[in-house]
This record gives C-alpha cells, sequence and structure tokens, in this order.
C-alpha cells in the first residue's frame, strides 16, 4: 500500500435518562408506536423544549472522563432538514459551541499506545423510526417513540491510521461510557452507533486526502470491514490515476460492500442557527466539581490497579475490567476469599462460560460472590477437589444454590481426608497387586501413578490425591 | 338608554358580575349577539365557539354565586388570536396549512385564562402565521377596520383589534412579534400591549419568530389590558424563555402619581414619513401628560434606528423558515391530494398550503441562514440587535419611560401596500425595534384624524417595567379620554 490511511470517527451515543432531553415522555425501548409522546417530541405547533438537566450531566461526565474542556456557555443550535421521522423539520443540537471541546483518548493498538484527540463532545436529539409495512405497499408510517432522546455526539481527530486503531479507539470509548452509566454501549440496538470519516493520502503528504463518510455499521467487526472496503476503493481509484469523490456512503451488511447515498452537491445545507426557544446552556465550575467527584474509576485505571494491587497478570485485569460490572464481582469475592489469581481463574473460565451462553450479565448470575467465595475456601481447605469444585459449581449456578457445603454433604462429595480409612484402601489394592508392587520396586517407577488411580477409582475420584500419594510412598518406598 | 354589556369594559363588568348585578351568561349571550349582528362585516372572528362559552360562562356564574375563588376575568367573554392553541377548537394561523387542525392542548395563556374563569369567544383573524400589518396575508377571512370598512384593521392581530373596537368581544389576545399588536391597536383606537419578552409563557403560541414573539392583551381601557395581563403574565416551566420573576400589581398601581417622572421623545421617531396628523397628536398627547408633573425631553436619540427593520426582517425571517418546517403534511393539517412519493408531498403540500407572504419570508428567511450568507445577513443582524438594545438601555439611563407615535400613518386602504411589501414592512419601522430590545410598549388612543380614523401612542418602558408602563398609559388616558369611544357600525339583521 502506497498511502497512508485516516481516518476520524464521529460516535453516537444514546444516554440512559430516564425521560427524553426536551421533554418528560419516558425513553424506555419496546413500547407501543408513539405510546411515549407529547406534543413536544411530536412537533406540535407552539410546543416548546425545555432542557433535561441529566442530559447535560451525563455530557460533562463523558467529557470530563476523556479529558475535554467543559465550555462554560454552551448553545444549543437548529440542524434544519426535511425528513418525516424529524418532526419539527429540524433537529436541536449543537454547532458553534458545543458543551465539550479539546480531549483526548490514548489507546492500545498494535502492541503501543497512542493518544487520539477528541475535537469535540455535544448534545442532541434523536429522530423518530419510519415504518414500512410489508402488507401495504406505497405506506408508510412513523413511530416518534425514539424522537428527543438524548444522545452526545463525540467527534474524534482524524488520528487513526488503521481499522485496527479506530477499533480500539471505539471499544475503549465504548467501554468508558458503559463505565460512565451515560450508555448501554449496544451497536446492534443502535445505542452506540458510529460514522467513519475515511481519506487516504500519499506517505508524507501534508495535506488529506478527499474522505467518504461511512455510516450504517453496527458492530465493532463491521466497522472493520467496512474500514477494510473502502481503503481498497480509493486506494483503487488513485492507484488508477482517478480521484476520490467527497460522499456518504453505505454500508451494506449483507453484500459486504458500501454504496453512495448522496454526494456532495446533494449535501444539506443544514443552516445551523442558535435556537431560539433554548437559553444558552451555563455551568458553574462547582456543578463540574460535582461531576467530577461523582466519577467512576475508568476502565484504564481499574486495570492498573488489579495489577498492582491484586498482582494478577494484564491479561487477567483486562479480561476482569472490561466489564465494570465484571471488576465489581471480582472485588465483592476478594474480600471473602483474598486469593485473588484462583478468584481470577474461576470467574473467567467457569463463570463466564455459564454466563455467555445464557448472555446475560454478571449481575444476573445465579452464583453470587459469597457463595463462589465459600467454594473456593472449601476447594482450597482440602474439603472437596478442584475437579469436584466445578461439579458443585454446574449446580450452584443451575439451581441458584448458593450453599456448596450443602450440596457436597448431601451428595457426599467431600474428598476422603480420614487416613485409616484411605490406608485400609491403599493396602488392600497393594496387596491383591503383590506383583506391580515388585515391578515398581524393581525400578519400575511409572507403577506408581498405576496405585494412585486405583485408589482414585476405588474412593470414586473422592479420595485426596496428596494424601494418596504420601501414604503409598510411605508404604512402598 | 342603557350601555349594551357588550360595550363594557372588564373593570365595570367585574363588578356587576361579582355584585350580582348580572350574570355571565346574560353578559356572553349579548357578546354573542353581538358578534352575529356585526362581525358579518368586521370579519373578527374565524372561529365562534358558542356552545363552549355558554357553558364556560354558566361554570362561571357558578363560581360567583359562590364567591368561589373569582378574579376580575371571571365571567368575562374574550377573544383569542388564532395562533394561540385551544384544546379542541381549531387553532389555523389564518392558514390553509393548518386546515383541519385542533391542538390537543392549551396554550399556558388559556389555562390560565380558564382558570380565571373566563369565558372563550372564540378565535380570532390575522395574517397568515402573524406575517403582515393588515391582516390581508389571512387565507381565510377578511377582516375590516370597525371605523372605516373601506381601511385595514392593522395587522398581524387584526381580528383581536377589530374585535375589541366593534365590541364583539371585551377583550382580546393578540401577539406582537414586530408591532402586531400595537399598530393595529393604533390603526382600532383600542389599547394594545406588548408585554416584556419573558414576561408571558409562549407555550402553545405558534411561532412566527420565536425570540420576537410576545402575547398580549387587547383592551378597550388600560386598566383592562392591567387586569388581563395580570391573569397571563408568569413564569412557566414549559417555556425555557419566560422568566422567573414575580407578576407586579399592575392594577392597583395604575393611579399612582407620576409627578417627576422623565419621558424621552427619540428624534428618529419624528422624523420624515410621518404622517402630520399623527405628529401632530402625538406631541399634543405629550404636551397634556406634562400636565401630571412629568418631565419631557425631546433631545434623546437611538442611533441605530435605521437598521432595525433590515435587522429585524432578516431575523425574524430566518426563525421563520425553521419555525414553518414542520408544515410538512406529515403530522397534521393540509396534505396535497395523491402526491408523488416523499419529495412532492413536500413540495405540493407546501406551494398549495402557505400564502404568498409566508412563502416570501421562508426564502427570506432561508436564504438569510445559507452556508455563506451566515455571517452576512443573520449575525450581522444579531449584532444590529445588539446595538439596538445598548441604544435602550443608554436612553434609559436617564428616561423613565419613551414615548412616540405607534405607526407613521393611520389606517389605510385595502390593497394599498399589499402589493409592495417593502412599504408595509416600513410601515413597521416605529414598532420593531421595542421587539428587537424586548422591551414592553403599549398603544394607548390619542385621538383622530380629520377623517376620523384612530391615532396610537405608544409608550415604551424599560424591561420589566410594565407597571410603569400601565401607570404612565393610564394617567394619560384619563387626561386625554379617548378610550372606550365606539365606532357607528351598521347592524344586520338577525
Amino acid at each position: 500500500m502506497d498511502y497512508e490511511i485516516v481516518i476520524g470517527l464521529e460516535v453516537h451515543c444514546q444516554l440512559l435518562t430516564e425521560t427524553k432531553i426536551f421533554c418528560g415522555c419516558s425513553t424506555n425501548f419496546g413500547n407501543q408506536p408513539n405510546e411515549n409522546t407529547c406534543p413536544v417530541c411530536t412537533g406540535m405547533p407552539g410546543a416548546l423544549p425545555v432542557l433535561n438537566r441529566k442530559v447535560v450531566d451525563f455530557a460533562i461526565r463523558a467529557g470530563l472522563a476523556t479529558d475535554c474542556a467543559i465550555t462554560p456557555s454552551s448553545i444549543f443550535a437548529r440542524k434544519n432538514y426535511f425528513y418525516p421521522d424529524l418532526p419539527k423539520g429540524y433537529q436541536i443540537s449543537q454547532f458553534e459551541l458545543p458543551i465539550c471541546i479539546g480531549g483526548h483518548l490514548d489507546i492500545e493498538a498494535e502492541g503501543e499506545t497512542k493518544r487520539i484527540g477528541i475535537t469535540r463532545i455535544h448534545m442532541e436529539e434523536d429522530a423518530g423510526k419510519l415504518v414500512h409495512p410489508e402488507y401495504e405497499h406505497g405506506v408508510s408510517f412513523v413511530d416518534y417513540n425514539r424522537a428527543c432522546v438524548p444522545l452526545i455526539e463525540i467527534v474524534s481527530e482524524p488520528d487513526m491510521r488503521s481499522a485496527a486503531e479506530a477499533i480500539a479507539y471505539l471499544k475503549s470509548l465504548r467501554d468508558i461510557m458503559v463505565y460512565l452509566g451515560v450508555c448501554d454501549g449496544n451497536m446492534e440496538e443502535g445505542s452506540f452507533r458510529c460514522d467513519a470519516n475515511i481519506s487516504l493520502r500519499r506517505w508524507g503528504a501534508p495535506e488529506f486526502g478527499i474522505r467518504a463518510e461511512l455510516k450504517n455499521m453496527n458492530s465493532f467487526r463491521n466497522v472493520h470491514r467496512a474500514i477494510d472496503y473502502e481503503v481498497e476503493r480509493q486506494g483503487d481509484i488513485l492507484d488508477s490515476g482517478g480521484t476520490v469523490v467527497q460522499e456518504t456512503r453505505l454500508w451494506n451488511v449483507d453484500r459486504g460492500i458500501s454504496m453512495s447515498m448522496r454526494g456532495k452537491e446533494e449535501a444539506h445545507d443544514y443552516r445551523y442557527f442558535p435556537d431560539p426557544d433554548l437559553l444558552p446552556v451555563v455551568i458553574a465550575d462547582e456543578w463540574i466539581e460535582e461531576v467530577r467527584q461523582s466519577l467512576p474509576e475508568l476502565p484504564k485505571a481499574k486495570r492498573q490497579r488489579f495489577v498492582a494491587e491484586y498482582a494478577i497478570p494484564v491479561a487477567d485485569a483486562e479480561v476482569l475490567t472490561a466489564d465494570h460490572n465484571i471488576a465489581d464481582y471480582f472485588e465483592a469475592v476478594v474480600k471473602l476469599f483474598p486469593q485473588p489469581k484462583a478468584i481470577a481463574n474461576w470467574i473467567m473460565v467457569e463463570m463466564l462460560k455459564f454466563l455467555n451462553e445464557d448472555k446475560i450479565s454478571i449481575v444476573k448470575s445465579p452464583v453470587t460472590p459469597s457463595g463462589l467465595a465459600e467454594l473456593l475456601q472449601l476447594i482450597a481447605d482440602g474439603t472437596i477437589s478442584g475437579k469436584i469444585g466445578k461439579q458443585v459449581f454446574a449446580q450452584m449456578y443451575s439451581q441458584a444454590d448458593n450453599n456448596p457445603r450443602q450440596i457436597i454433604d448431601s451428595q457426599g462429595l467431600a474428598q476422603m481426608s480420614d487416613s485409616g480409612e484411605l490406608i485400609a484402601m491403599i493396602d488392600e489394592i497393594l496387596a491383591a497387586n503383590s506383583d506391580k508392587v515388585k515391578e515398581y520396586q524393581g525400578g519400575k517407577s511409572k507403577m506408581f501413578g498405576f496405585f494412585v488411580g486405583q485408589v482414585m477409582k476405588k474412593s470414586k475420584g473422592q479420595a485426596n490425591p496428596q494424601m494418596v500419594n504420601e501414604l503409598i510412598k510411605e508404604r512402598i518406598g | 338608554m342603557t350601555m349594551e354589556l357588550y360595550n363594557c369594559s372588564i373593570e365595570s363588568l367585574s363588578q356587576r358580575l361579582a355584585a350580582g348585578e348580572i350574570s355571565s351568561v346574560e353578559l356572553t349571550r349579548s357578546v354573542l349577539q353581538r358578534i352575529a349582528e356585526v362581525d358579518g362585516v368586521i370579519g373578527s372572528y374565524l372561529t365562534v365557539d358558542e356552545t363552549g362559552a355558554l357553558a364556560q360562562a354558566d361554570a362561571a356564574d357558578e363560581r360567583l354565586s359562590g364567591r368561589d375563588n373569582t378574579t376580575p376575568l371571571t365571567g368575562i367573554p374574550l377573544g383569542l388570536k388564532d395562533l394561540i392553541s385551544t384544546i379542541g377548537l381549531p387553532t389555523t394561523c389564518a392558514s390553509k396549512i393548518l386546515a383541519g387542525y385542533q391542538p390537543e392542548y392549551d396554550a399556558t395563556v388559556v389555562r390560565h385564562l380558564k382558570e380565571a374563569g373566563a369565558v372563550i369567544t372564540g378565535k380570532l383573524n390575522m395574517d397568515e402565521f402573524a406575517m403582515g400589518s393588515s391582516t390581508e396575508n389571512s387565507a381565510l377571512k377578511k377582516t375590516c377596520n370597525p371605523w372605516d370598512t373601506s381601511r385595514v384593521p392593522g395587522g398581524s392581530s387584526g381580528g383581536s383589534t377589530a374585535a375589541v373596537a366593534a365590541a364583539t368581544a371585551i377583550a382580546t389576545l393578540g401577539s406582537d412579534t414586530g408591532g402586531s399588536i400595537r399598530q393595529p391597536a393604533s390603526f382600532c383606537g383600542v389599547v394594545g400591549m406588548k408585554p416584556t419578552y419573558g414576561r408571558v409563557s409562549r407555550y402553545g403560541l405558534i411561532a412566527f419568530a420565536s425570540s420576537l414573539d410576545q402575547i398580549g392583551p387587547v383592551t378597550l381601557t388600560v386598566a383592562d389590558a392591567a387586569l388581563l395581563l395580570g391573569v397571563i403574565a408568569g413564569h412557566d416551566e414549559r417555556d425555557s424563555t419566560s422568566v422567573d420573576r414575580p407578576v407586579d400589581d399592575y392594577y392597583s398601581s395604575l393611579q399612582k402619581d407620576i409627578k417627576g417622572l422623565k419621558i424621552g421623545l427619540p428624534q428618529e421617531y419624528f422624523s420624515a414619513g410621518l404622517d402630520p396628523e399623527v405628529e401632530s397628536a402625538v406631541r399634543a398627547a405629550c404636551g397634556q401628560l406634562t400636565a401630571t408633573g412629568v418631565l419631557l425631553n425631546e433631545d434623546i436619540s437611538l442611533p441605530h434606528t435605521d437598521y432595525a427593520v433590515a435587522a429585524y426582517y432578516l431575523l425574524a425571517t430566518a426563525e421563520a423558515s425553521s419555525n414553518l418546517a414542520r408544515y410538512d403534511g406529515v403530522k397534521y393539517g393540509f396534505r396535497s391530494e395523491s402526491p408523488e412519493g416523499l419529495l412532492d408531498m413536500y413540495r405540493t403540500t407546501r406551494a398549495q398550503g402557505f400564502g404568498d407572504e409566508v412563502k416570501r419570508r421562508i426564502m427570506l428567511g432561508t436564504y438569510a441562514l445559507s452556508s455563506g450568507y451566515y455571517d452576512a445577513y443573520y449575525r450581522k443582524s444579531q449584532q444590529v440587535r445588539t446595538l439596538i438594545t445598548r441604544d435602550f438601555d443608554k436612553v434609559f439611563g436617564d428616561c423613565d419611560v419613551i414615548v412616540a407615535p405607534v405607526c407613521p400613518t393611520p389606517a389605510f386602504a385595502f390593497g394599498e401596500k399589499i402589493d409592495d411589501p417593502l412599504a408595509m414592512y416600513l410601515s413597521d419601522i416605529l414598532t420593531i425595534p421595542v421587539n428587537l430590545a424586548g422591551l414592553p410598549a403599549i398603544s394607548v388612543p390619542c385621538g383622530f384624524t380629520e377623517s376620523g380614523l384612530p391615532i396610537g401612542l405608544q409608550i415604551i418602558a424599560k424591561p420589566f417595567a410594565e407597571a410603569t408602563l400601565l401607570n404612565v398609559a393610564w394617567q394619560y388616558e384619563q387626561l386625554a379620554g379617548w378610550s372606550g369611544r365606539r365606532p357607528e357600525l351598521v347592524k344586520e339583521e338577525v
């Protein structure tokens, strides 16, 4: 490839407020069409918007978490265009003076740390949704439940140089927004959406190339595919001496290609101007401080702390902190049973296997932190083996039973640690296999494993393996 | 001959209602009868809600007889400009594009009126979307000036002012974006007031230009304006631009002594182009005011007045181009018949639904906001607006109120300016600066031309100084005695 790839991303996060940005309607997903509407969010004549304070709170959170400056007085503007899902004929957004400016995010991509600039974060309202019924051609319906649902748009600088960097940025940004509790981060359902501006330039060229804007990518995988496709497409054009056209392109998931949606000539003139129905959003320093104090520990800081405080490998810390609920769970178990590495293994292997199968969050896990802590305690003190432990865990999970002791007792799963009982069993086995004892004593050391295996078999796996080893050794040297 | 009930002021009627001398049903019937008799000639009403009015009157009578939380408006029949949203009553903005639209909610002012026990007689004609100065731009009806039916009532609240002048409503509400209450009030010889921007909630007022629009009272007397404003003013959580500060008791401060008050006459408002009869009536009014002991200063200057009309017609149209985007045929009102696809639906709906003046302003405003022109037009106009506001701030450092004409001329004839938009726009020159600066102002009758057309005196006060404004207007009204005069109207047989 003779070209340098230049990528900038625009990310829309749907905010987790209970009510809409400019009215008191519910933001609940899945209600009957137009159930969550009122004169304000359906753009009835004479209705006026009133800003939801919580939206500003969330935008400040997002800004502080990405090291942005918070604008002391930001302005809502109208973005004018016609579409049936836009009830007022304009979207209330921010333009000249957004709430957050000049931040950055440090990402890890291809083994290196890189700083990606964040140009701005602004608040805006979402549009409604068109419904085209299959039973009636030529008729469309509009559902305004989503109209006026709050969004923040996070605009990056064109600082990314590969699809991998773009994905790393997106993932990192999503983790942060989810940690902050401002967005659920769900790409498939569209609560975390991304548009990509992509251009190519000759290595060392001072100017950016002509860019195309890509839309409609609803997963990390599709963002990656779409960028790869676009890079190749533009590369081919430039290689053949052509010029890239400035346009907006729509990614087609099924066909794995992008198609032109509108060119520069058809680009809207949005005629932005300050919305006279809303006052400037004035944010005092005290408000910013209040939000700063309430910020949770962010993924990167948590990761570093886990490595330092719990002495677990970086890879483990990454898995545990990818979801702050998993991190919280881990720490809750550590408090009850201070063996971090063992806990990390159990969460990463057993717990996540079950949770992923059921597609549920760890907060809904049937096995509670105290249940897991007790189970691990029982393994550690030799009551059961790790192998039996997995069996017990599966039962705890499927029956939502957090009393491992009872499961072990009622099913007689405890290890045999009574040396008298074990000695009798071992002596019996050694007597029955006197020829093999001789072989062993004659130097065939492999035979040792045979005896252990026989004991475990006879005890149905409940013999304490360590004790079995020691007792056999005592007897046959 | 006893004075017909429809001819009386809120002030006198509310006393008689409270004393049980008359009932609201009786009063409402009198007004409905008057509408039936004269509105065929005047044409103020787009909708008369006889059933609703009589039901409200009935309820008001119950409240009055039980002395149950009555207000000066309990039982008083009022009309509303047809851009104020009323639940279940058509609200058309005198436009075809809102044909069949009935709001599902009441404007905040309507809520206040209903809570106060007022009776809503119906909805009043206007220039389409309040764009105009003569009510000739109504797509639905012609409204005549009750003093001379060959002349316009002014606009855009021409239906509201003609109704009060013709006694087809005891009082009405209008809206004022660039003079739309004050100019028609002066043309129709009634009192019309524009409150400070933010004093009265705009929730439910169908927007023309959001940063300029204000609802205000149109009444027979200054005292009535004080009573009506007292009910509709106040902070509203549903309107972010409404201001949270207490509402003064306007009515009880009407009679305060104004001796020593400083009144300024801006020289720019008495320049060439002012009709001599208007000028002499206004100057005479100033002379009369000195009898109260006020101090006149004829030397004040508002130097940026010349730029006001240009700035206003860029800002107001810019806002309007966006405010009127929602009339797209998708959700309510008019939709063109069998359009071919979405774009065609937009084009034909808006082409057929809007009148010429509205389209002209949408185009002007769209242009002013367009990429590449925004700085030269919209931003520059905002800067002019700031300068005009500073002009007033400076003058109000020395003066308590400003006195001026409302309009350079009295009511003009139908058709006289309708084909010359610029001449029509220029007739707003003396009212527009007040809207740009967000100030309260009032038009009070100050005489008649030789041919019998009313002339208005404009009084302008500092932001939120409505009490002072009404106080000065009331004192003048007492001295001059022009308010309350009625035109001779030909009654129709009913």
